[in-house]
């Protein structure tokens, strides 16, 4: 298992920029979500890794050493793709040892390894059926253990859940994370699935446009995000931003919006006569009778435990959730709160997230 | 807008038995989704209804009479597919208009202009009402596909799965349009899906099938509430409901054989020891993965949470359900 370190990493396809000088390290043991939306890059530099493209320019370190140039063969990784590619007149187990059989290890070494590789699978009494009547579930597992009997220094994987069912993909998520707190192999896992990455990431690369919005662990890319795009992306409904024009000054504790007075976390930088836009997380409006900010109820969805009610606001409509227990009703006027410790403040031109006490040491602008 | 009442009814295709014995009545105005894994039977009671088969046993209403023998045509019921289904020679406009045209309808071209409008303006599609049909994104066809269904008044709205080859984004808008348009027309929907938040959040009614049978029917928070069985409690709920051994914790009811813990009614610091597996920061909320003795568990707790695993926990149930051993909950 090894570190991976990527330093100004760059792929043109022609006139093309597919990914810009992006940089990045992935811990040894880590299991890495590159997640963007389709087109960002993120498959790319999936593939440079791995060995699979070539970069223009840039650096591809694995366990300290220099491999941006080598063919995939030399790199010593195992690719799981989304369409899981078994050999269909193979067995299980003779899928599975397909690659130590092609390495010519010994007969006994081979009969361990698979043994083993199942047994962490969980899949020991399917070993000697034949490939064509597993279910989606199994192929998946022996398609991963093709991948795990080598023992590589990293997995690569590319949306391998892509073709399953919701409840299915669900289970097999958990699955997936599981057998990485077992293994604890270095993996980078590309998904456009927001939840995905944030369930089953240690570390998330957020992409956009070739270009890395954002690194960081889950809850820091969800609490501190560092644009207005990485904001909007993470999260289910994502995060409300009110836009308005203004300034404020080192040290102040409020923003003036509409004329009236809004808490934030400290600022820490000068904006004046910008474009701005304060960024607020559903889950941080609360409803209140009173209150001078006020909105009207437009729709309620119930969730169970919550409930998403959107509203129409001086500032658009917006998004709130709250207990499924809280009273609210349809065309009903009603004052909002918001957190202000968890408020964000962006500027609406570039999307940059100004700095404040809350996300001070966060991301590096 | 009518009351269509599903009486008995069973289809078989081949020896697979598709329906089993359906009785439902879909109130007139509800939003009724019918929820449950491939091959529940879901899509089948559409095409029943919609007259595009024949139930092998039973009966279907709508107002009070029996509409078997009446031709699809006849039925006057729009019908949403998965798969949109436009004509790709027409405009967006003229796809729109399309059944508008109709020669029974006799509408005139301003009445038709002003309703596609109308109904293109609230699908977010105005913009391209002059595109051929295929020049769309996938969003974009299946909102047109929507927008066919609902330029009619139909007695009644049949829709399989429309969302599900949306994006994310343009899913949670349109549930929130297609709830609206709901309220707004006051019409009788009945939706298909296997996406348990889309039951959640539209529906007035949702009915539950497995296997062809129709297991519960109420309202979105009956069903959550109070599920009559472990397969109907593990229908809704994200993360799912824990169910373990019902004297995980102690003592059970008699005859209870599992208990059934919604995330959120698991309460910490007190009761039995568990262990952290994991932390799930998911932004909104923090899962916490648990192992009590040999089982997996999870719950919710605090989002700014110290808990890191391997850390101990005690944990008690609150208002548990219980299960029986045919798995049918225990009052």
């Amino acid at each position: 298992m090894a570190e991976i370190v990527i330093r100004n990493l760059r792929k043109e396809f022609g006139d093309f920029v597919a990914v810009k000088e992006s940089s990045f390290t992935i811990g040894d043991g880590e299991f890495f979500m590159l997640l963007g939306p389709s087109g960002c890059g993120k498959t790319t530099t999936l593939r440079m890794i791995a060995g699979l493209e070539l970069p223009t320019s840039g650096e591809i370190y694995i366990g300290g050493e220099e491999v941006s140039q080598k063919p995939a063969s030399q790199r010593d990784i195992a690719f799981v793709f989304q369409m899981f590619a078994l050999y269909p007149h193979m067995n299980v187990r003779r899928n599975i040892s397909y690659p130590l059989v092609s390495q010519r290890l010994p007969r006994a070494q081979v009969k361990a390894k698979v043994a083993e590789v199942a047994r962490i699978l969980g899949i020991e009494s399917i070993l000697d059926k034949p490939v064509g009547g597993l279910s989606g579930g199994d192929r998946q597992r022996v398609a991963l253990g093709r991948a795990i009997v080598r023992n590589p220094k990293a997995f690569m994987m590319d949306e391998p859940l892509g073709a399953l069912d919701a409840e299915f993909r669900e289970h097999m998520a958990e699955e997936l994370r599981a057998l990485h707190d077992r293994v604890k192999a270095t993996t980078v896992y590309v998904t456009h699935d927001q939840l995905e990455a944030m369930q089953m990431g240690d570390k998330i690369v957020v992409m956009n446009h070739g270009v890395v919005e954002q690194f960081g662990t889950p809850k820091e890319i969800y609490d501190h995000p560092a644009t207005m795009f990485v904001a909007d992306f993470i999260g289910s409904p994502s995060m409300n931003f009110l836009r308005f024009e203004g300034g404020f000054h080192p040290g102040d504790t409020a923003v003036t919006l509409g004329g009236l007075q809004i808490s934030t976390p400290e600022l820490c930088e000068e904006a004046a006569g910008r474009k701005l836009a304060l960024g607020v997380r559903p889950e941080h409006i609360t409803l209140t009778d009173t209150g001078d900010y006020r909105g009207r109820i437009e729709a309620i969805e119930y969730l169970g435990t919550t409930q998403i009610i959107t509203l129409s606001s001086p500032h658009g409509l917006l998004k709130a959730r709250t207990p499924a227990s809280q009273a609210a009703r349809i065309g009903d006027t009603v004052g909002l709160a918001f957190t202000a410790s968890t408020l964000a403040l962006f500027d609406a031109g570039t999307g940059r997230a100004f700095r404040t006490s809350a996300n001070a040491g966060m991301h590096h602008v | 807008m009518s009351e269509v009442m599903l009486s008995n009814l069973s289809k078989s295709y081949g020896s697979n038995l598709a329906l089993d014995n359906v009785t439902m009545t879909i109130p007139d105005g509800a939003f009724v989704v019918l929820l449950g894994p491939t091959g529940a039977g879901k899509t089948t009671t559409l095409r029943l209804i919609a007259g595009l088969d024949a139930p092998d046993k039973g009966d279907v209403q709508i107002d009070g009479r029996s509409v078997l023998p009446d031709m699809p045509a006849q039925r006057d019921v729009a019908m949403v597919f998965q798969q949109y289904s436009l004509y790709p020679h027409l405009t967006v406009r003229d796809n729109l208009a399309f059944p508008l045209r109709s020669p029974i309808l006799n509408w005139s071209e301003p009445d038709i202009a002003k309703r596609v409008k109308d109904v293109a303006e609230v699908l977010r599609i105005a913009h391209k009402l002059d595109n051929k049909a295929t020049n769309l994104s996938g969003g974009e066809m299946q909102r047109v596909s929507i927008g066919r269904a609902l330029v009619r008044q139909p007695r009644i709205y049949l829709m399989d799965e429309p969302l599900s080859s949306l994006d994310a984004k343009l899913r949670a808008d349109l549930r929130i349009e297609l709830k609206r348009i709901h309220n707004d027309l006051g019409a009788t929907f009945l939706y298909v899906t296997h996406d348990q938040i889309e039951a959640m959040t539209m529906a007035t009614h949702v009915g539950v099938l497995d296997q062809g049978r129709l297991v519960q029917f109420g309202t979105p928070r009956e069903i959550y509430e109070a599920p009559v069985s472990t397969y109907v409690a593990t229908r809704l709920g994200q993360p799912r409901i824990n169910l373990l051994p019902a004297d995980t914790f102690g003592l059970a009811p008699e005859n209870a054989v599992q208990i059934g813990l919604r995330p959120e009614h698991i309460r910490q610091g007190a009761g039995s020891q568990a262990t952290v597996k994991r932390v799930e920061h998911l932004g909104d909320q923090t899962r916490l993965h648990l192992k009590l003795g040999s089982h997996d568990l999870i719950t919710l707790t605090d989002v700014h949470t110290r808990l890191a695993p391997g850390d101990p926990i005690a944990i008690a149930p609150e208002n548990p359900l219980w299960f029986d051993a045919s798995g049918a909950r225990l009052p």
